[in-house]
């Protein structure tokens, strides 16, 4: 996954400027920022759902206008706060969903669904028939995680996944997202603007500020960041 | 005597609410076929959906009386009898029904709006499969809004010699009888009152998630 030279404004106002980077196969990269650096936009450039208004962004060496935007976001799976489920549909639906679209048999995604559900620990028997408002915050983001790796994409694509969890839950989360990091190895970006957040899950970490990269590097390189901006979140984490 | 003439009534009665009941049933089924396709259409526009709202707005602020007396002397929809009245009832009908499935699709949760998106739905299906199914109850509170004020509109059929439990009323009217008024007003009391519990309890079930 590559940004290069990606400018994005909507009308006079620009959110991201002159963006470069280079995500590697298999990383967990944080794109970190306070509210309005444009670290939404950048996750949200990686699958069409906003198209850059100059440069390019590319998926596995090809610009992103180039794709059939519906096969793309088919490929990259994605999951918001709360974990943005079909509130009509039960769990097994939810997450059987994709592959419904790509027309798996309804054996294989039964399959699949229990093997996810066990995945993100939540036991099929008794979760798979439960509809969203059934669940706790917790459970639907696990639920938010399965549907997204349903269709085994490549990349996922999370943008602020532990934002509205209770701090317990928040991390038995970030527990869990950790071991399916290390179990699956998929590319991963995740939006965050909780530093201790990106410190603990990331493998880089991408700072943005008013829609400037100021920062990409190790958590432990970031720490010695001499930038205000990444100053001024590792006060954050100092004052913790 | 006077079961003879409730008789009467009655076996009048049965004919009239026929006939309402098709003036009612098809003036909706018209009015959904064009409302919803149409709110579907302008709710991702929104000059047209102005528009479209406003129009629909203007139809429904005509008195009714006066449209279907306007109706009448305009060629090929005009004239006198039920396919006038159906089409002035239309022409009512369709402001509820056009403002809720825009609102029911407007309200659908954006989060859940931009999952459908990003999960790679393509546009019809993210309308077939969640925008609408959500939207459903809404529309549904529109259709029922919708055949509640026609079975009461629908009365004001029988001026223009459409028939329907309007004719009890305005004949109870020119002869200043109360049980005739009565038994055109009731049933379509009635009438609005069950059309409007058994659509709230459809709405109910659609709602149920």
């Amino acid at each position: 996954m590559e940004f290069r030279s990606v400018g994005f404004r909507i009308g006079e106002r620009a959110i991201l400027n002159n963006l470069n980077l280079t995500i590697e196969a298999g990383e967990t990269l944080a794109l970190l920022g306070r509210s309005g650096s444009g670290k939404t936009t950048a996750l949200r450039l990686v699958n069409g759902m906003v198209l850059p208004s100059s440069g390019d962004v590319l998926v596995n060496g090809k610009p992103i206008r180039e794709w059939d935007r519906v096969r793309l976001r088919r490929s990259i799976g994605y999951v918001i706060q709360e974990g943005g489920l079909f509130p009509h549909f039960t769990v097994e639906r939810n997450i059987g969903l994709t592959p419904m679209l790509e027309g798996w048999t309804p054996d294989r995604i039964r399959n699949r669904v229990d093997e996810l559900l066990e995945r993100v620990s939540l036991p099929p028997a008794d979760f798979a028939h439960r509809m969203p408002r059934q669940l706790s915050g917790g459970q639907r983001q696990r639920v938010g995680v399965a549907r997204a790796l349903a269709a085994d994409p490549e990349i996922l694509l999370f943008d602020e996944p532990f934002g509205a969890l209770d701090p317990v839950t928040r991390l038995d989360l970030q527990r869990e997202f950790l071991r399916l990091r290390a179990e699956l190895r998929k590319t991963s970006v995740f939006v965050t603007h909780d530093v201790s957040e990106a410190m603990k899950l990331a493998s880089r970490i991408a700072l943005l500020d008013r829609g400037d990269l100021a920062f990409i590097g190790a958590p432990e390189e970031f720490r010695a960041s001499k930038h205000p901006e990444a100053r001024a979140f590792l006060d954050v984490l100092n004052a913790q | 005597m006077l079961s003879d003439v409730l008789r009467d009534l009655l076996d009048e009665g049965i004919g009239l609410l026929g006939e309402h009941l098709l003036l009612v049933v098809s003036a909706i089924l018209i009015a959904a076929a064009i409302a919803i396709p149409l709110g579907i259409a302008v709710t991702s526009h929104p000059k047209t959906r102005a528009l479209a709202l406003g129009t629909a707005n203007i139809g429904q602020t005509i008195p009714s009386l006066a449209l279907f007396g306007f109706l009448i002397p305009i060629p090929f929809i005009g004239g006198i009898g039920q396919h006038t009245a159906i089409i002035a009832l239309v022409i009512y009908a369709l402001l509820p029904i056009l403002r809720n499935t825009v609102t029911g699709i407007l309200g659908v949760d954006p989060s859940v709006r931009d999952s459908a998106e990003a999960m790679g739905m393509t546009r019809g299906q993210a309308l077939r499969m969640v925008e609408l199914p959500l939207a459903a109850p809404t529309i549904l509170a529109g259709l029922r809004i919708a055949t509640v004020t026609t079975v009461g509109t629908a009365t004001i059929a029988a001026a223009i010699g459409a028939g329907g439990l309007g004719v009890f009323i305005f004949r109870g009217i020119a002869s200043v009888d109360k049980l005739q008024i009565l038994a055109g007003a009731l049933p379509a009391a009635l009438l609005a009152l069950a059309a409007d519990a058994g659509l709230g309890w459809l709405e109910r079930r659609l709602a149920r998630w």
